[in-house]
């Protein structure tokens, strides 16, 4: 364990202090240490007091994004090695209400995530005798992407729009609503479209375009958005062009 | 999980983070957002020069002469070259989105986004050609 590297690592304790500061620390780096690697010798080996959320240290859970030089990040996909020779600042998610040290609010996008109806709808359960729902690796292949969003919210850190009015539905929200919109076991289109196209809804994207470059899944938020306000504006002409009904 | 926020004597005191009203020069991405959206002013001014073009051409040879020379002055002139390179970054960057937003299926299988974009650029020379065509044509 030759090299080390400075963390310069935010810290916010709100029975002490309104404001932000920075605590630093030295920790190993080790080729195939990652920032969170940092984090948890630090809270093991130095400082227990920092708090931060972390949960399966392989990209799946969703809970580890923090700020790191700047940038949305997950910290256990983020090598510390490639920031060498430092240091690293560790803050927490932008946008989001800080706790504690790097410990964010995420209620708001709960509370988002569940108005877009994350699950699928059926106008009507076909009997249980006619078997399962089947699905072509075609149809499958149209909202696969959008469903590997792991709820990281690193899109609604990088998001300018959602930091100026937190009012806006957000980017994972959306691709959420399209991995349910597309897949061809889903009724649920219409009910969603009434929270999708409220001003804050899609409209509210004025494709930045962040989302899509931080996002540690692929998932392409921006273009979800985009494909959405393509097919929304298609509807609107059609009910305005042709007869009711058709 | 209740709508809002209820402030009980236990509820954490957050700390706001604030964006920084240059929030735009922080990341080269963003400047090239904040460009783009500027864009539309001069593609709006395009417009409005391309009427006064029609007005101008409509009103005979002595205003269509007054129009050039009026062009041909370095204010306007200059402002038209800042709008060309503003108008090309807009179609290009519009273009370079069109793949993202466009889900183009033949048959069973789904186009993939650089034919998309290929064929973006592809409508756009042949509008430019058929264009230059009817300038050459013409005179
Ligand atoms: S869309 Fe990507 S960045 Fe956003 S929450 Fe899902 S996985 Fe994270
Ligand atoms: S700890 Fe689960 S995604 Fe990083």
């Amino acid at each position: 364990m030759g090299e080390r590297i400075r963390l310069q690592v935010a810290r916010y304790r709100p029975e002490q202090e309104s404001e932000a500061t920075f605590d630093e620390y030295e920790v190993p780096c080790p080729k195939d240490w990652v920032v969170l690697d940092g984090l948890n010798h630090i809270k093991d080996r130095i400082d227990g007091t920092l708090a931060y959320r972390w949960s399966c240290r392989m990209g799946i859970c969703g809970s580890c994004g923090m700020t790191v030089n700047g940038e949305p990040k997950l910290t256990c996909a983020t090598f510390l090695a490639d920031y060498a020779p430092g240091p690293v600042r560790v803050e927490p998610l932008r946008n989001f209400p800080v706790i504690r040290d790097l410990v964010v609010d995420i209620g708001d996008f709960m509370r988002k995530l569940v108005k877009i109806k994350p699950w699928i709808v059926r106008q009507a359960e076909k009997p249980l005798a006619d078997g399962e729902y089947l699905q072509t690796p075609q149809e499958l292949e149209e909202f696969k992407q959008y469903s590997m969003c792991i709820n990281c919210m690193l899109c609604y850190a990088a998001c300018p729009i959602y930091g100026l009015d937190p009012k806006f539905l957000g980017p994972a929200a959306i691709a959420l609503a399209q991995r349910y919109n597309l897949d061809n076991r889903d009724d649920g289109a219409g009910a969603r479209m009434a929270t999708l196209s409220e001003h804050e809804g899609i409209w509210g994207c004025t494709f930045v375009g962040e989302c899509t470059q931080v996002c540690p899944k692929h998932v392409d938020p921006a273009g979800a958005i985009q494909r959405y306000k393509l097919s929304a504006a298609v509807e609107s002409m059609k009910s305005f062009f042709l007869p009711r009904g058709a | 999980m209740s709508e809002g926020h209820v402030y009980t004597a236990y509820h954490p005191r957050w700390l706001r983070q604030r964006i920084s009203t240059y929030w735009w020069l922080e990341k080269p991405a963003y400047l090239a957002f904040i460009l783009r959206e500027a864009s539309c002013v001069f593609v709006a001014w395009f417009v409005v020069y391309l009427l006064l073009l029609v007005d101008a051409v409509s009103g005979g040879a002595a205003a269509y002469a007054q129009f050039l020379a009026w062009s041909a002055d370095a204010p306007i002139l200059l402002l038209n070259v800042v709008s060309f390179l503003f108008v090309v970054f807009h179609a290009v960057t519009f273009f370079d989105a069109a793949p993202q937003a466009m889900v183009v299926h033949v048959g069973q299988t789904r186009v993939p986004g650089h034919l998309v974009l290929a064929g973006h650029y592809a409508a756009w020379a042949a509008v430019s050609v058929f264009v230059a065509w009817l300038l050459a044509s013409g005179q």
